[in-house]
C-alpha cells in the first residue's frame, strides 16, 4: 500500500507513468498503422497495374 | 500600369548597385499601391485596442501589460505583411527572372527584405507612440520602447523571410508563415517586451536591449543565406 | 567504409534492415525499461527533500533528453539530405518528426506534473519549459511544412529546411539553466566524474535513458519502412518485395 501511495504524491507520479505508458504504445501503434497504409498503398498499385 | 524591371542588366551589374535598385523598385511599387502598406498598420492599432477592450482593465494594469500587448500586436501585425514580400513577384514571374538574373540570390533576398521593412516595420515603429499613449506607456519610456521596436521588427522581417521564402506559392502559405515562424520569434517577444518592461520599470534596459541588439545582428546575418535556401526550394 | 555508406542510401537496403534491426531494438528497450522501473519506483530511495515525487524523473529526464535527440536528428538527416540529395536521409528525419514530437509532449506535461508538488505551480513562464514549449511549436512546423507541396521531394527539402533553422532552439534549451536565473534546476548528469545524484538513484535513470533510446530506435525503424514504400512506391523492388 505504502508503494501505490508515493509517499502522498501518488495523483502526481503515477499519472506520469501512465501517460509515458501510453505514449510509448500509440508511438507503436502509430508507427505500424503508418507502415501497414504504406503496404496497402503499394498492393492497390500493384493490383492497378496487373488489371 | 507597368511595373518597373526588377533591374537593367544581368551579371554584370555590381552586387550593390543591384541591391540598391531592387530597394528602389520595391518603394516604388509599395507606394502605388498605399492601401497595402496601411493595412497592416491599421490591423496593428484595431489588435492593440482588442486586448482594452477584451479585458477591460483600469488604466494602471493596462500599463503593466501594455509592453507585452504592444509587441504581440507588432508581431501579428507583421506576420500580415509578410505575405506581400515575395508573393506579389512569385505570381508575376518576376522572382524566378531575379532568381536567374546572375545576381546573388542572397544579395537580392537582403534587399527585397530591408526594402519591405522600410514599409512596414519601420512604419509600424513611427506609429507606435500613439498607441503608447492609447495603452498608458509614459512617455519617458518611449525611447527604449521604439528602440526596442526598432530592433524587434527588423528581426521580425528577416526571421520572416525565412518562413515566407518556405511557403511562396503554397495554397495556405498564410497559416503555415504563421505557424513557421511564430514559434522562431518568440525569443524576440521575449526579449523585447522584456526590454520596455524594465525600462516601464526603472530597471535598467540596457541589457535586453543589447540582447535584442545582437539577435537583431545574428538573424540579420544568417536569415537571408536561409531565406535564399529556401527560395531556391520552392521556385525550382 | 564507404560502401557502408552508400549502402545506408539505399532504400532496399533500408528496408530489409530495418525489419531486421526492429525486435532487436525492441528487446532491449523492453529489458531496460522495466529494469529501470524497478530500479526508479522501488530500488531508489525516496529523496529526502522531495519524497517520492522525485520518482518522476525516471519518465521525465529520458522523455526530454529524447526530444533533443530526434530533433536534432531530425535537423542532421535534413542537412544530410539537403547537402548530399539522400532521399533515405529525408526519410529518416520524416520519421523521426512525430516520434520527437511525442517525446517533447510528455517532457512538458510530466514536468507539469512535477512542477505542482516541486515548485507548487503547473506552469511558469521560465527559460527552460518556454523554450521546450517552443521546440513543440517547431515540430508542428515541420511535420505541417512538409505535406503542405505537392511535389514532396519538395516538401522533404522545405522541411530540412526549417528543422536546421529551428536547431538554434535545441542549445538554447540545454543551456538555458546555466544563462538564465531558472526556476529548473541544473544538470545532473552531464557532470562528468562527479553526477549529484547518488548511485542508486542514478543507475534506473541511465537505464531509462537507454531503454527509451532504443524504443526510438525500433519505432523509427517500422515508421522509415512505411516512409520507405511511399517514396519509393514505383520502384521495382518494393514490387517484389510486396509480393514475396
Amino acid at each position: 500500500m505504502n508503494f501505490w501511495a508515493m509517499g502522498g504524491y501518488a495523483r502526481f507520479v503515477w499519472p506520469c507513468f501512465g501517460l509515458a505508458g501510453v505514449v510509448l504504445v500509440w508511438n507503436v501503434w502509430s508507427a505500424r498503422r503508418y507502415h501497414a497504409a504504406a503496404r496497402v498503398r503499394v498492393e492497390r498499385a500493384l493490383l492497378m497495374k496487373d488489371d | 500600369m507597368s511595373v518597373p524591371a526588377a533591374f537593367p542588366g544581368g551579371p554584370e551589374v555590381s552586387a550593390v548597385r543591384a541591391m540598391a535598385l531592387i530597394v528602389r523598385r520595391e518603394l516604388r511599387l509599395s507606394f502605388r499601391r498605399p492601401e497595402q502598406m496601411l493595412q497592416p498598420l491599421v490591423f496593428f492599432l484595431i489588435v492593440t485596442t482588442l486586448f482594452p477592450l477584451g479585458l477591460s482593465l483600469q488604466l494602471s494594469l493596462l500599463r503593466d501589460m501594455a509592453p507585452g500587448v504592444l509587441w504581440v500586436a507588432a508581431l501579428l501585425s507583421s506576420l500580415l505583411s509578410l505575405d506581400s514580400l515575395f508573393k506579389g513577384d512569385a505570381d508575376d514571374g518576376t522572382l524566378d527572372q531575379l532568381a536567374l538574373s546572375g545576381q546573388s540570390l542572397t544579395a537580392i533576398v537582403i534587399a527585397k527584405t530591408a526594402a519591405h521593412w522600410l514599409v512596414s516595420g519601420a512604419a509600424l515603429v513611427l506609429v507606435s507612440p500613439l498607441v503608447g499613449i492609447a495603452l498608458g506607456i509614459p512617455v519617458a519610456i518611449f525611447p527604449t520602447m521604439l528602440g526596442s521596436l526598432a530592433l524587434g521588427t527588423l528581426s521580425l522581417s528577416w526571421l520572416g523571410a525565412i518562413g515566407a521564402g518556405l511557403t511562396v506559392g503554397l495554397k495556405r502559405g498564410n497559416v503555415l508563415v504563421s505557424l513557421i515562424v511564430l514559434p522562431l520569434a518568440m525569443p524576440l517577444l521575449i526579449f523585447g517586451a522584456g526590454a520596455t518592461d524594465r525600462a516601464a520599470s526603472g530597471i535598467s534596459s540596457a541589457g535586453a536591449l543589447y540582447l535584442l541588439g545582437s539577435l537583431c545582428v545574428f538573424t540579420c546575418t544568417l536569415a537571408p543565406f536561409a531565406t535564399a535556401a529556401a527560395l531556391r526550394i520552392t521556385l525550382e | 567504409m564507404w560502401t557502408w555508406f552508400y549502402r545506408l542510401a539505399s532504400p532496399p537496403y533500408v528496408y530489409r534492415s530495418a525489419a531486421a534491426l526492429t525486435p532487436w531494438f525492441m528487446a532491449v528497450a523492453a529489458i531496460a525499461i522495466v529494469c529501470g522501473l524497478i530500479g526508479g519506483l522501488g530500488v531508489a530511495p525516496p529523496d529526502y527533500q522531495q519524497g517520492d515525487a522525485f520518482r518522476i524523473i525516471y519518465v521525465h529526464v529520458p522523455s526530454a533528453y529524447m526530444s533533443l535527440f530526434c530533433y536534432t536528428t531530425m535537423a542532421v538527416a535534413g542537412a544530410i539530405g539537403l547537402i548530399w540529395r539522400i532521399k533515405m536521409a529525408h526519410a529518416l528525419a520524416a520519421a523521426t518528426a512525430p516520434i520527437g514530437a511525442s517525446f517533447t509532449a510528455l517532457a512538458l506535461v510530466t514536468g507539469s506534473l512535477w512542477g505542482k508538488p516541486m515548485w507548487g505551480t503547473y506552469w511558469a513562464w521560465d527559460p527552460r519549459l518556454t523554450s521546450e514549449l517552443i521546440l513543440l511549436f517547431l515540430y508542428a512546423g515541420v511535420m505541417s511544412l512538409r505535406p503542405a507541396f505537392e511535389d514532396p521531394a519538395r516538401g522533404d527539402r522545405a522541411a530540412a529546411l526549417l528543422a536546421i533553422v529551428g536547431l538554434v532552439n535545441v542549445p538554447i534549451i540545454h543551456y538555458s539553466v546555466q544563462w538564465w536565473n531558472s526556476l529548473h534546476q541544473g544538470a545532473t548528469i552531464a557532470k562528468i566524474g562527479k553526477p549529484s545524484m547518488p548511485g542508486s538513484m542514478l543507475w534506473p535513470l541511465l537505464t531509462m535513458l537507454l531503454g527509451f533510446m532504443c524504443f526510438y530506435g525500433a519505432v523509427v525503424c517500422i515508421r522509415l519502412r512505411g516512409e520507405v514504400l511511399n517514396r519509393e512506391r514505383q520502384s521495382a523492388w518494393v514490387r517484389e518485395a510486396i509480393k514475396s
